[in-house]
């Protein structure tokens, strides 16, 4: 396969922008941040756009790609027919600073939000004991390479500007959830988690769950628990709704 | 335009320049020193290099051979080394590599566990016993996450999405750096008595690498015209197994876990070639046929090591000689198969990204089917001259820890032994920082005004009309080309010395490069400034290889194919002459130093055999 691709890339700035048009050859095992790259080099020098390991393990070049949050790294153009115009804008729910890249410092504040791991009274010193059957929930969390994708869906945030100063997102979520099922933590944080980082905001929709490309289960694994632990600080209606299914 | 711009200044006693694991291990010490600290980073947080390794983190913990300890971990990595390894740096990495990493469990991280509920350890390449910990594949997200979030947690200020462009000097002293913000164009000037830098590799100058764009070598640089001296450069590890098709990732990273978990190494007639390669070095200590060393991985007392676990040189030179040899795989690489010899759930839960990259990516099943890999660019081992104790370089002020910093590892590192480095020197490198600074008291270097005017000019270079318009772009490709054709696994001095003519060529055309669009978040620019710090370092590799009449370790001289005694005993050493603004490739000067030599305990360690 080599053909001519038609890449439609937003560009602009804080003020407004449109789509801009670039022809570039398409080649077998090409994935989309190829084709923005070479675009990028011979056509649009100045093409603003974040990407660091390009190979699905830093997180950093997240777009819409034909209106789908997802990766451009790990976006195959054999994903597309042949012929098929492809039309990359920033992510939606971050203000733009230029072209494809966003301002996400909303995840790095609410990052500072959480209080840090606390070992203990039991084993308040590494090396812990810990089996790997313990730790296996958490390190499904700890995957997660900060696309920020899931922040950018969840739809508290992705058209309610408001909502942001009291909802932390799906990914400090999964965060709360890897300290809570940490065998070795013993801080309670789930008040904080239900009073000021709006779990109870989310009605599990799964859009988070739906383009982490990771694949975790942050609704059913993280989300879901979540709220059930936290049942006892304050009334959720989901819950209500779900009914408690006795994990702890 | 610089004139009229006011400055935003900042005021530090340590700033950190690089946010991946030594970065950020450096600035939590600095912190916890008392000092007011910095950290500055090119990408977002969590983005560095570091997030991208794989394999794990060896430290001498004996949670599975209680044999091991750090008198085996220095031996190996010496030996690996080519014992061109500073010892006094290779010492005090195998003695504190433990203390670290329980560190960063004592942190939150959760690594992968032994029945018994300890931090479980993987085999490598050049480690006698089990020694990495690891978190399935991505060892290196869970070091930088959690490091991250102990930063964060104590408050360090973060400069995200900054670049350095050069250092601000007070006389011989640091005085601070200045850069600029990557979103606003708009530059920044820190004052500060300390500086430590952390800014990692140089791969980006080649074709094939496994290194990320940051990977540009600004820390060598910067070092370089700041007027410290860089040893070690000719060292530049290819690692075996880079991912060879499709060509959109070509150079990714396959990590050495495959074959520390069992994976081996064919060629097109299905050989499995590593036995052919055997050096004499490392005869008494490898397996020499395939039955003893697979008995390896259960038996590690009466077995040998399989040569697929011999160290990274000796198998990338193994697999380009097969290559050469017309026994390669259909897209120019060699076969490397787990799916023959482990259960599929033992590979995916053992090897979860590579399982992923090579679905998503290749279209490969690594349960089902063999991978096509080769040599990628991945390491320098040759950095910043430092004192091994406070990671000091020649000049006052100025630390260096991590990929960035020299002597570690010698003519080749071993697997494993990056993310160890990463958090043993780091954190020397924020305490002797945090100290020098502490002990200047009230007699603070002061920045000069005309400096900063000055690195202002040179950083809006590129928005000058200029009468011929290089594209920055095509000058950066046409380095990687000439350093994977002229400077790459095998080396010549023919080759070696077109190579510089080809790199002065650029550096010149690298002066005219002209950027359109604006001072905001423009990679054209960005790349223009980056191109500096490349081609200076690419020189610098070009020099000192060409300097190094022998083959060892990461340096292969096809003219001079034997390891050679007098050079076992001598670094090349390079450092910028008189004029330490100009980033002129002339400017270089190489000399030899003599290596170092172990005291008599630590000699008597490296003989040894088992």
């Amino acid at each position: 396969m080599s053909y001519e691709l038609k890449l439609r890339i937003w560009r602009g700035g804080p003020s407004g922008g449109d789509l801009k048009d670039y022809v570039v050859p398409a080649e077998e095992g090409q994935v989309v941040l190829d084709a923005v790259h070479h675009a990028q080099a011979t056509q649009a020098n100045d093409l603003a756009v974040r990407w660091n390991c390009k190979a699905g393990k830093c997180g950093s070049c997240s777009a819409e790609i034909n209106g789908r949050p997802g990766l451009m790294c790990m976006t195959r153009l054999s994903t597309f027919a042949e012929g098929e115009a492809v039309t990359i804008t920033p992510l939606r729910a971050f203000p733009v600073i230029r072209d494809l890249v966003t301002d996400v410092s909303f995840n790095y504040q609410k990052a500072r939000h959480v209080p840090a791991f606390r070992p203990s009274a039991d084993q308040p010193v590494a090396p812990f004991t810990m089996y790997q059957t313990d730790v296996e929930r958490s390190q499904e969390f700890r995957k997660c390479i900060e696309c920020w994708l899931c922040q950018n869906t969840c739809h508290v945030v992705r058209d309610h500007e408001e909502n942001k100063p009291h909802f932390a997102g799906p990914r400090f979520f999964i965060r709360y959830a890897e300290l809570d099922m940490h065998p070795n933590d013993d801080l309670d944080r789930k008040k904080s988690l239900q009073q000021s980082e709006g779990l109870g905001y989310c009605n599990i929709t799964k859009c988070c769950t739906e383009v982490c490309p990771e694949h975790i289960k942050i609704t059913d694994n993280a989300i879901i628990p979540m709220k059930e632990r936290v049942i006892d600080v304050k009334y959720d209606p989901v819950v209500r709704f779900l009914g408690r299914r006795g994990r702890s | 335009m610089a004139a009229e711009e006011t400055f935003e200044h900042h005021s530090y006693d340590v700033v950190v320049i690089g946010a991946g694991g030594a970065g950020l291990r450096a600035a939590i010490a600095a912190h916890d020193a008392g000092a007011r600290t910095a950290l500055i980073c090119r990408s977002l947080l969590g983005k560095a290099h570091t997030v991208m390794a794989e394999g794990g983190i060896a430290a001498a913990l004996g949670n599975l051979w209680p044999e091991d300890n750090w008198q085996v971990h220095f031996r190996d990595t010496m030996r690996g080394g080519k014992l061109l390894n500073h010892w006094r740096m290779a010492e005090l990495h195998a003695k504190e590599a433990p203390a670290r990493v329980y560190e960063l469990e004592q942190w939150g991280a959760l690594f992968d566990r032994t029945q018994n509920g300890k931090i479980s350890q993987r085999d490598f390449g050049g480690h006698r016993y089990a020694r990495l910990a690891h978190v399935g594949d991505r060892t290196g997200l869970e070091m930088i996450r959690a490091l991250q979030q102990r930063a964060v947690s104590m408050g360090i200020d973060v400069f995200m999405e900054l670049t350095i462009t050069d250092l601000l000097k007070d006389g011989a002293n640091v005085a601070g750096a200045f850069g600029y913000w990557r979103d606003s164009g708009r530059f920044v000037v820190f004052e500060a008595p300390s500086v430590v830098l952390a800014t990692g590799g140089i791969g980006k100058s080649w074709k094939v690498t496994s290194n990320s764009w940051e990977c540009t070598g600004d820390g060598h640089a910067i070092a370089l015209r700041a007027g410290a001296t860089v040893l070690n450069m000719e060292f530049v590890q290819f690692h075996p197994t880079g991912m060879v098709w499709p060509l959109s990732v070509r150079g990714l990273l396959v990590t050495e876990s495959v074959r520390g978990d069992g994976g081996i190494l064919l060629n097109s007639e299905k050989r499995r070639f590593m036995f052919d390669y055997i050096p004499e070095f490392f005869k008494a200590e490898t397996a020499d046929n395939i039955e003893e060393a697979d008995r390896w991985y259960t038996d590690k007392t009466n077995n040998r090591r399989p040569p697929e676990l011999l160290p990274r040189d000796e198998v990338a030179r193994a697999i380009n000689s097969e290559i050469k040899a017309g026994r390669g795989s259909p897209h120019g690489g060699v076969l490397l198969d787990i799916a023959s010899r482990r259960t599929p759930e033992f590979i995916r839960r053992r090897l979860p990204s590579m399982y992923h990259q090579f679905k998503e990516l290749a279209d490969v099943d690594i349960t089902k089917e063999p991978m096509e890999i080769g040599p990628t660019c991945h390491y320098m081992m040759g950095g910043v001259e430092v004192d091994p104790d406070t990671q000091a370089s020649v000049v006052p002020g100025l630390f260096a820890a991590g990929e960035v910093g020299g002597g570690m590892h010698g003519a080749n590192r071993l697997g494993g032994n990056s993310l160890s480095d990463l958090i043993v020197f780091g954190k020397r490198a924020g305490e002797y920082a945090a100290a020098f600074a502490a002990g200047l008291g009230s007699a603070r270097p002061k920045v000069a005004q005309a400096d900063v005017a000055r690195f202002a000019e040179v950083a809006l270079a590129p928005f000058q009309e200029s009468a011929v318009k290089e594209n920055p772009y095509s000058v950066h490709r046409e380095l990687q080309e000439t350093m994977q054709d002229l400077v790459g696994i095998i080396r010549v001095e023919s080759e070696l010395k077109e190579a510089l003519d080809s790199i002065a060529a650029l550096s010149a055309r690298a002066a005219s490069v002209s950027v359109e669009g604006n001072r905001q978040y423009n990679p054209g620019w960005h790349l223009a400034l980056d191109l500096r710090n490349m081609l200076l370092v690419s020189e610098a590799v070009a020099r000192a290889a060409l300097e190094r009449q022998e083959s060892r370790g990461g340096h292969t001289r096809d003219d001079y194919p034997m390891t050679d005694p007098y050079w076992s005993g001598q670094n090349v050493v390079l450092q910028i002459g008189a004029d330490a603004s100009s980033s002129s490739h002339s400017a270089l000067a190489v000399r030899r130093q003599a290596l170092p030599k172990p005291p008599p305990e630590l000699a008597e360690l490296l003989e040894e055999l088992h």
